[in-house]
């Protein structure tokens, strides 16, 4: 399998001062949805922004290496860029809503997309809208495409912002949080869809989340993202069978399970909060919260192999007993 | 035992305009919901958005003024009694703890205006009540100097915690109280509220749209579909098995941590719920996959489901 989209040591800084992102690498392959996974302020979001290009004033990205099929990114004009992207890479957000403009119709927003990237006609343009929300499943795509965005609801919403990210046959397609502002029974809808649009559109998905839930159904791959780094890159069946990192291990306890609850016992917890990176910082940033920690920890981590697609940020060696296959 | 909290034949309507030249339009947010909650036990409210559960919570909290029906919070009539004495019997928890605490005080005044308010206490026994509360939820004396901008999500989930307790009411209402919080802090926040309840014997009345968080906190959970509640039971017997279709969806709906399972279809159609526009019948009936033409002209009556449940469908 060739990489479609590899990241190596991307930095991330906001007014040359807070580091948002401190060297996260990784590699989303072709045809496989890598899961970017992480709570609030660990660069997750940052991380895609980067990728797309689309950092917010002030902020600066380095990397090793960043390529998209074979391309430079780090190397693209601004230009080049604009091109690439809404074209071979596209992106969705949490909230459809703010990225929907309310004053044009869907049908005309959709157009626009292929038209811009592509030519062709308006009518061409919204036969294709028509047909790719027929394919994500919004019935009366006629009736559709002549309406507002606040006309409605927010699944709704999110597939028209799903169908508008196809129109140019995308190679990779990055969502971030793209169900968070969902009901469960709408989330389980639009994840069966990606899924379904992986297979038929041969499709890579960056999906950026904070539900191990959504990780363990949807992902082949995943990066666990702590305070700007990937501490542990593993496939999807390992890292829930025999996750390395601490905070790995502590995120998975604190995920209260149906069926395997424990009422009277408490939920695994970490304590503490995501400390600030400054300028300067060296060693293992969950050193404050892990109940492993050491001296060792302040100085430089190594990353430790622990198989073929795992590899993980810390000073502890890795449980091999636990890393067999079962 | 008695009940903290009675609610029956509880309604509420709202009259809305949804255009210029329409007529005005009923919105039954909640419908006929009756329950009681017994002292000391925590009832779970499951249910999509819209489905009136916050409706519900703002009439037991003596926020909204039922349409009709009747609420008891501890064997009393919400509106009989004033402000302050409903105060310091029931206090909410709000999901959002960035809009619920007031971004220009400190944490210890927000937390000890519940006792300014009721106009009883010492400025000596304020202070001694605050550190005691800010020290019970976990927040040092130095974090009640500070502002809310300067704490984190949990933290100030902790401080909206504090001041809902301060009082020592009986009964807390917590809708979606974790909703806003990452899974780690989500989890010390759980597991504080659940030490509370044991501790200071307190009621519960748990809004949640997380079904795995509600199995673990409740003991018993009512399912909201469209104002009214479709099923409730027992909460082990209720995710053991559901009799409601609803129920059942929402269950699958859950993505539990297990890898290979795939995202399953929960067969609920695209139609989505508009308490505007309830439709005939069983008011589920057009996202049901299991729905029959009787489905579709009579509504379903409430019907005993073991061990201490009901159940509104005609195919449980």
């Amino acid at each position: 399998m060739s990489a479609l989209l590899e990241v190596e040591e991307l930095q991330v800084t906001f007014g040359g001062r807070t580091a948002a992102v401190r060297g996260a690498s990784f590699r989303v392959e072709k045809g496989e949805t890598h899961c970017l996974v992480g709570e609030s302020g660990c660069g997750k979001s940052v991380t895609a922004l980067a990728v797309m290009s689309l950092l917010a004033r002030g902020g600066h990205r380095s990397a090793k290496r960043m390529s998209f099929a074979g391309t430079d990114l780090t190397s693209l004009s601004d230009r080049e860029m604009a091109r690439l992207r809404g074209n071979r890479m596209a992106m969705i957000f949490q909230e459809p809503m703010t990225s929907l403009n309310p004053a044009f119709t869907i049908g005309s927003q959709m157009a626009e997309v292929l038209t811009r990237h592509k030519g062709g006609s308006r009518a061409a343009a919204l036969d294709r809208a028509a047909e790719l929300m027929g394919r994500v499943g919004i019935t009366a795509p006629g009736m559709r495409l002549g309406q507002f965005p606040h006309q409605l609801s927010g699944g709704l919403r999110q597939r028209v912002m799903i169908a508008m990210a196809l129109m140019c046959d995308p190679e990779l397609l990055i969502a971030d949080e793209p169900t968070t502002a969902l009901d469960v029974t709408v989330q389980a809808q639009i994840l069966r869809l990606l899924a379904n649009l992986k297979r038929e559109f041969g499709l890579s998905i960056l999906l950026i989340t904070h539900d191990l839930g959504i990780v363990a159904r949807v992902a082949d791959h995943v990066s666990v993202m702590y305070a700007g780094e990937v501490v542990e890159r593993a496939t999807t069946a390992e890292l829930f069978r025999a996750p390395q990192h601490p905070y790995t291990r502590g995120l998975l306890s604190c995920v209260p399970v149906p069926g395997r609850v424990q009422r009277d016992k408490p939920l695994g917890s970490i304590p503490g909060v995501v400390p600030a990176i400054g300028a300067g910082f060296a060693g293992c940033a969950f050193r404050s919260r892990c109940a492993h920690a050491d001296e060792t920890c302040t100085r430089a981590i190594p990353r430790r192999p622990a198989g073929d697609a795992h590899d993980y940020l810390c000073r502890l060696a890795p449980d091999w007993a636990e890393l067999q296959p079962a | 035992m008695t009940a903290a909290i009675e609610v029956e034949n509880l309604r509420c309507e709202f009259r809305v305009h949804t255009g210029l030249m329409s007529a005005e339009k009923r919105v039954i947010a909640v419908d006929d919901v009756t329950f009681s909650v017994p002292a000391g036990s925590v009832l779970g409210i499951v249910g999509e958005s819209g489905c009136g559960k916050s409706t519900l919570a703002r009439m037991i909290l003596g926020l909204l003024k039922p349409t009709a029906g009747t609420v008891l919070v501890d064997g009393k009539r919400l509106f009989d009694l004033d402000r302050k004495a409903r105060a310091r019997l029931i206090q909410p928890v709000f999901q959002d703890p960035f809009a619920s605490l007031n971004p220009r005080r400190r944490i210890k005044d927000i937390v000890a205006l519940p006792l300014e308010a009721q106009g009883t206490f010492t400025r000596g026994e304020i202070d001694r009540r605050v550190a005691g509360i800010l020290e019970r939820v976990g927040l040092s004396a130095a974090m009640g100097e500070r502002m809310p901008s300067q704490l984190s999500g949990g933290q100030r989930q902790r401080a909206a915690i504090a001041r809902a307790l301060v009082l020592e009411p009986r009964i807390v209402i917590c809708d979606e109280p974790t909703s806003a919080l990452d899974v780690s802090v989500q989890a010390q926040i759980l597991n504080l509220l659940a030490d509370l309840r044991r501790d200071l014997g307190l009621t519960y009345l748990f809004i949640s749209h997380n079904l795995a968080v509600v199995e673990h906190v409740a003991s018993e959970v009512a399912v909201m579909y469209l104002g009214r509640i479709v099923e409730r039971n027992e909460t082990d017997a209720l995710f053991r098995e559901p009799g409601h279709p609803y129920t059942k969806a929402l269950l699958e709906s859950v993505l539990t941590p297990e890898p290979g399972r795939g995202v399953p279809d929960i067969g609920l159609g695209d139609v989505m719920p508009d308490p505007a526009n309830i439709p005939p019948g069983c008011r589920f009936n057009p996202r049901c996959r299991i729905a029959v033409e009787r489905c579709r002209h009579e509504a379903p009556t409430r019907m005993v489901r073991p061990p201490q449940g009901m159940v509104e469908c005609h195919l449980a």
